[in-house]
């Protein structure tokens, strides 16, 4: 059993693989909560998806893979935002407009570059065995950066999230902050990008917030027991990767699945087996 | 039109001519009034008429098209945390992951500041407003589990613990059950008391004339606005509600059916005149 645990670790590109997985599984978690409760999961998508001109421009000038994905998250965010302000296409019109001109674009760039095939399907599945030591400091920096800013800010989180007119007011800055959460939201993506690429990232955001709802009442501890099940889903996702030989991040996800398919079924009190019983 | 002056100053509450609404429709047109500090005002009118929409922009959610809205006599960007506004039932998400505690201590956070933890003063303040509004038994309960007069409650309690100098409520006499009523109605006399302005939004006529101060009569402008025996005019009601008025024996009846989840039925208000 323990050979069984501890085989896996002893490849370096392991170990960082699973501590990025571990990392990532938490920050999508505790943000996914926000994401969850603010019905935000399209959104998400969109802006993962929107990423991917930003990465092939930044491949393709030789920058760094972050700071593209990052400012191209950044803008979309920013731009979906400005597009259903004004009230003439709805915020939902606005995110699918956006979310699949970014792909395409991004989809166009990279079919010009020569290992086309390869670097795709890295980017929309993602690639954690092949995190460096310097991805893994940036994951690390970035993840505190987040956790820090989402529990710094509970409080007015928590507001503009349950009771906007609340927040109206007590006046608090409503368009600063959910601007921040945006930002927070495409930073949280960008570092998922590797561990479970473009196209899985938004089950990383909702599928343990979801089932941490189910299981709890309170927002903390919904935080709490999502950033759980999230890491227990990098972990045993990771693993599973390895002995049936699957891609990790569709192995990561699958797990976090099975995980709410047993609160939505077994929750106490809210499960539909426990209603039933 | 003839609006009385309410020869009142320092008047702690007024707009001046103002505007709003959404998407280029005006709700709202060139409404002009003042509220003295501690009075209790219903504000009443048709469905649509703009009631809604007057809270919104007295709490600052709703930019105006044009005109002024003062506190205290500074217009609103210059206020903190001294407008609460309990909000109609629908407006509340009941499913989100928070209890009746949790939701009071909101109340607090805007005298808290945002980065500290709610001192054991605030705390204090939270547990009486609790206790006042009778919820205190159901401090650990989410929100979702409570009964629709609780909830209300919930939310008079939030405001409450705000300690606020202006309070909005909108509806709250609407699909709530009479012991709810009874409770909001005796919190409106405490705060009486404690010189809280109060504008409430009715569809109960009656209870608008019986219960309040002043009666602010809107059906988008500002229809008529002053103590209740002169709002209460036939013409002034036959204006506002035009097709919903109904005059048997002298007597107006005004016919609001109402939307949404209330229980089929009519409420009424009258209004002597001579008609």
């Amino acid at each position: 059993m323990i050979h069984w645990l501890l085989d896996p670790l002893s490849y370096a590109f392991i170990q960082r693989g699973l501590l990025a997985a571990l990392m990532v599984g938490v920050v999508c978690a505790v943000i996914g909560c926000y994401v969850v409760l603010r019905s935000m999961a399209y959104l998400g998508d969109a802006l993962a998806h929107a990423i991917l001109p930003g990465v092939a421009v930044a491949y393709l000038m030789g920058g760094s893979l972050t700071v593209g994905a990052l400012a191209a998250a950044v803008l979309v965010a920013l731009g979906i935002g400005a597009l259903s302000r004004q009230g003439t296409v709805k915020e939902d019109t606005a995110i699918g407009i956006l979310f699949a001109a970014a792909l395409s674009l991004g989809v166009a760039l990279i079919s010009t570059m020569r290992t086309y095939a390869v670097d795709l399907s890295h980017i929309l599945f993602g690639n954690v065995l092949g995190v460096s030591a310097g991805d893994l400091a940036l994951t690390a920096g970035l993840s505190v950066l987040v956790l820090g800013a989402v529990l710094l800010l509970y409080k007015p989180f928590l507001v503009i999230s349950f009771d906007p007119v609340l927040a109206a007011t007590l006046r608090m800055p409503r368009e600063l902050l959910r601007n921040l959460l945006l930002v927070l939201l495409a930073l949280t993506i960008v570092i998922s990008l590797q561990a479970v690429g473009v196209g899985l990232v938004a089950a990383m955001l909702v599928t343990p917030a979801a089932t941490a709802y189910l299981l709890s009442r309170r927002l903390p501890a919904m935080m709490a027991i999502s950033a759980l099940v999230g890491a227990l889903s990098s972990v045993i996702g990771m693993y599973a990767s390895y002995y049936a030989n699957v891609a990790s991040g569709a192995a990561i996800v699958l797990t976090a699945t099975g995980f709410f398919i047993l609160a939505y079924l077994f929750a106490p009190g809210r499960g539909v087996l426990w209603k039933k019983g | 039109m003839n609006l009385k002056e309410i020869p009142t100053s320092p008047a702690r509450l007024e707009l001046e001519n103002v505007s709003a609404g959404y998407n280029g429709t005006l709700a709202l047109q060139e409404i002009t009034f003042a509220v003295p500090h501690g009075q209790r005002v219903a504000v009443i009118g048709p469905n649509g008429a703009g009631k809604s929409t007057l809270f919104k922009a007295l709490v600052g959610l709703l930019p105006l098209r044009s005109g002024v809205i003062r506190i205290h006599g500074q217009t609103l960007r210059q206020h903190q945390d001294c407008v609460a506004y309990v909000p109609q039932r629908e407006e509340v998400d009941w499913r989100f992951p928070v209890t009746v505690r949790d939701v009071v201590t909101m109340g607090r956070f805007g005298r808290t500041g945002w980065l500290r933890r709610p001192s054991p003063a605030d705390q204090a303040v939270v547990e009486r407003c609790m206790q006042q509004m009778g919820v205190a038994a159901l401090a650990q309960k989410p929100i979702g589990e409570l009964s629709g007069g609780q909830q209300q409650r919930v939310f008079l309690a939030r405001a409450l613990a705000q300690e606020p100098h202006i309070l909005l409520m909108d509806e709250p006499f609407t699909g709530v059950d009479a012991s709810t009523q009874e409770a909001t109605l005796q919190l409106l006399d405490r705060l009486r008391e404690e010189r809280v302005t109060v504008l409430v939004s009715t569809h109960d006529l009656d209870l608008a004339a019986r219960r309040f101060d002043v009666v602010c009569l809107l059906n988008h402008r500002l229809v008529a606005y002053g103590a209740p025996d002169e709002v209460f005019r036939a013409e002034h009601i036959r204006e506002a509600f035009g097709g919903q008025t109904l005059s048997i024996d002298g007597v107006i009846v005004v016919d609001q059916c109402c939307s949404g989840e209330e229980e089929p039925g009519h409420v009424h208000g009258q209004a002597g005149g001579h008609g």
